[in-house]
């Protein structure tokens, strides 16, 4: 009675999943094996190997990276100080709320600030350094990425750091520990599962941005989103975007992998 | 060999000789306005057995991070080792803590936990694995190096973090009511293993605790505080046998507390009697406050002894019976016997005059050592 109310309870879950997890991704499998005439092929497969895709693939995963380190590298300082605030709800509510206006409002605000004769431009102008071009540059594309993403590497990395036992610390300053010290082997080691969950919250989404790329970097970083984009929108060679969704649902799987069952508890 | 860590650090002369190793003198400690300690002066000797003993909120575990270093005193001097410690940080100190949690890092097993003091302090991977297994051997975990944390019991946790703590060769160790998790077989059996320990290692333990038995049955000393300051210190006999004051006689161990008046020296007069003592240096016909422990009470049979009352209520408490009477006066004696007696039943009680310990209303510990020093020795003659 019980086991099959249980099944019962499944069902939204196992259709909801079929219909639009398991399908559009056995759909992208399958349009990879078909060239743009229809016929069946590996050449997608082939063609991705070439150096071309292969370039694509570094920039994409190299970008990636950068705005992932980056964004840690404020994030953690960002959550730790986060944790020693007195009025942390009001602080943790300022970070979330940037995130629920839309990502292409944001890009476009950036567009304001960072064009020629743009805020940012005259002041560079004033302070003497002279203008310099900044939009549609790598710089702008992971300085804009980073500021999306931080809210989403410090929610988690807070979180692991409020429930970090303060016990812990003072046992390893007790020990003779200096603040580096306890920093580098308890603390660090102790919120590794938030900055886990943090890492990949920033570098799948990272690995597959495409409407920044063409609206910050001006298509001057032209990463494997981008390529997707291109091949169903433009070229409307669906198998080529379908093969380079397989790579990147492959790197994103690798990722996960990587960064342990941190992720996989979470959900 | 279990001595310090590197005496050139602290040391003022050669350490060995110098008895104290630690000391408050008018230390005060307040949070946001709200005193929590207040002007507290002890002296701490080497190789000894200290518990600071006291309801919560007494501030026992205030001065122990104080000695710590992970709080400064609001005013007055700590000195360790004869030198000023108020602004040392707890990492440049030669004191190591078990904390009541234990605190064991959970990412690293019982063999990294206890090296973590001797891997801050940069030893080398030869030096590290033998002083581990010894620190292990002597909380009884050999074996048990490549142990997960969470696998452990408590009572194991506890041993992984006094050997945590040891392994550091501390001059001093800390220990924040470090049994109040385990079960009472396992705390007792701590007990002993924990002053066999101090007694090897021959360190100065200082011990947090709310459990006057515990305090009773480890110390070399013990402090007993109430809000924020030392009501009574002395060896667990001295502090059982003759409390300062009510709150002593109270919190430890179990107290008929009677008012009276001191007739004069080695006779007082309460229950509407008379009776001999041996307490002296009172005012004639001061108003004192009297206690006698429920098992220096002695039954007998109605019309004997010095006193009559009637039973109220009698327990089995295992080994004694635990019966409370009331005398004529309306006053309640607690009795602990091996004998019982009915409900409602007139009996005597026989005490000797020793039994009856006299305190003095508000007298400091100074006052009180003086006075009771000025007849302890003379009654031997």
């Amino acid at each position: 009675m019980t086991k099959k109310l249980t099944n019962t309870y499944l069902i939204p879950y196992v259709l909801w999943i079929g219909l639009f997890v398991i399908a559009p991704l056995a759909m992208v499998l399958y349009y990879s094996f078909f060239d743009i005439q229809g016929h069946f092929s590996f050449e997608n497969y082939v063609r991705f190997f070439t150096p071309i895709y292969l370039r694509m693939t570094v920039s994409s995963i190299g970008y990636a990276c950068l705005i992932t380190f980056f964004t840690l590298l404020i994030a953690y300082p960002t959550a730790y100080l986060l944790t020693k605030m007195k009025n942390r709800r009001l602080w943790l509510m300022l970070i979330i709320l940037p995130t629920w206006i839309n990502v292409l409002l944001k890009a476009y605000a950036f567009i304001g600030l960072l064009s020629t004769y743009g805020p940012v431009d005259t002041l560079l102008a004033l302070s003497g350094i002279g203008r310099k071009q900044i939009l549609f540059t790598g710089f702008s594309f992971v300085f804009v990425s980073v500021y999306l993403f931080i809210p989403f590497m410090i929610l988690p990395i807070y979180n692991s750091l409020e429930k970090l036992n303060n016990s812990f610390v003072e046992a390893a300053y007790d020990l003779g520990a200096s603040a580096w010290a306890t920093f580098r082997r308890v603390i660090f080691p102790l919120t590794l599962e938030g900055v886990k969950s943090g890492v990949q919250a920033v570098f799948i989404p990272a690995l597959s941005l495409f409407m920044l790329t063409r609206l910050i970097a001006g298509n001057r970083v032209i990463t494997l989103g981008t390529a997707i984009e291109e091949h169903f929108l433009v070229t409307q060679d669906w198998g080529m975007g379908a093969t380079i969704a397989v790579f990147l649902i492959l790197a994103m799987i690798v990722v996960m992998a990587l960064m342990g069952k941190g992720w996989l508890k979470r959900w | 060999m279990w001595q310090g860590r590197c005496h050139s650090r602290y040391s003022a002369g050669d350490p060995m000789t110098e008895k104290t190793i630690i000391q408050f003198d008018h230390v005060a400690k307040r949070f946001d306005g709200e005193t929590i300690l207040r002007d507290i002066n002890f002296e701490i000797e080497r190789g000894k057995f200290y518990t600071l003993l006291g309801p919560s909120g007494c501030g026992k575990t205030t001065i122990l991070r104080l000695i710590a270093g992970f709080l400064e005193p609001s005013e007055g001097t700590i000195t360790f080792d004869g030198q000023l410690v108020n602004k040392i940080p707890p990492n440049k100190r030669q004191v190591n803590t078990v904390f009541q949690d234990y605190a064991l890092f959970p990412h690293l097993n019982v063999f990294e936990n206890v090296a973590f003091g001797l891997r801050i302090n940069k030893l080398a991977n030869k030096e590290i694995e033998p002083r581990v297994k010894e620190a292990l051997h002597f909380v009884n975990l050999d074996g048990y190096q490549n142990r997960e944390i969470a696998d452990l019991s408590g009572g194991q946790k506890q041993r992984v973090a006094i050997a945590r703590a040891i392994v550091n060769r501390p001059q001093v160790l800390l220990l924040d009511e470090p049994l109040s998790a385990l079960d009472l077989k396992l705390r007792t059996a701590m007990q002993v293993e924990l002053r066999q320990l101090q007694r090897r290692l021959g360190i100065t333990f200082i011990f947090v605790t709310h459990d006057q038995e515990e305090a009773l049955a480890m110390s070399d000393e013990i402090f007993v505080l109430n809000q924020g300051k030392i009501e009574q210190s002395g060896s667990p006999r001295s502090i059982y046998d003759e409390p300062i004051n009510r709150f002593v006689a109270d919190f430890i161990g179990e107290s008929n507390i009677i008012p009276g008046t001191m007739l004069r020296d080695r006779v007082v007069s309460f229950a509407g009697k008379t009776f001999d003592c041996v307490d002296q240096g009172f005012d004639e016909m001061e108003s004192v406050e009297i206690v006698i422990r429920p098992e220096d009470l002695e039954l007998k049979p109605q019309g004997e002894g010095m006193l009559q009352v009637r039973v109220e209520s009698q327990l089995f408490r295992g080994v004694h019976y635990e019966m409370i009477g009331k005398d004529a006066d309306g006053n309640s004696w607690m009795i602990h016997s091996t004998k019982s007696a009915q409900i409602g039943e007139a009996i005597g009680l026989f005490f000797e005059p020793e039994a009856i310990h006299v305190m003095r209303h508000g007298e400091t510990e100074e006052d009180f050592d003086r006075r009771l020093e000025s007849y302890e020795g003379a009654d031997h003659d």
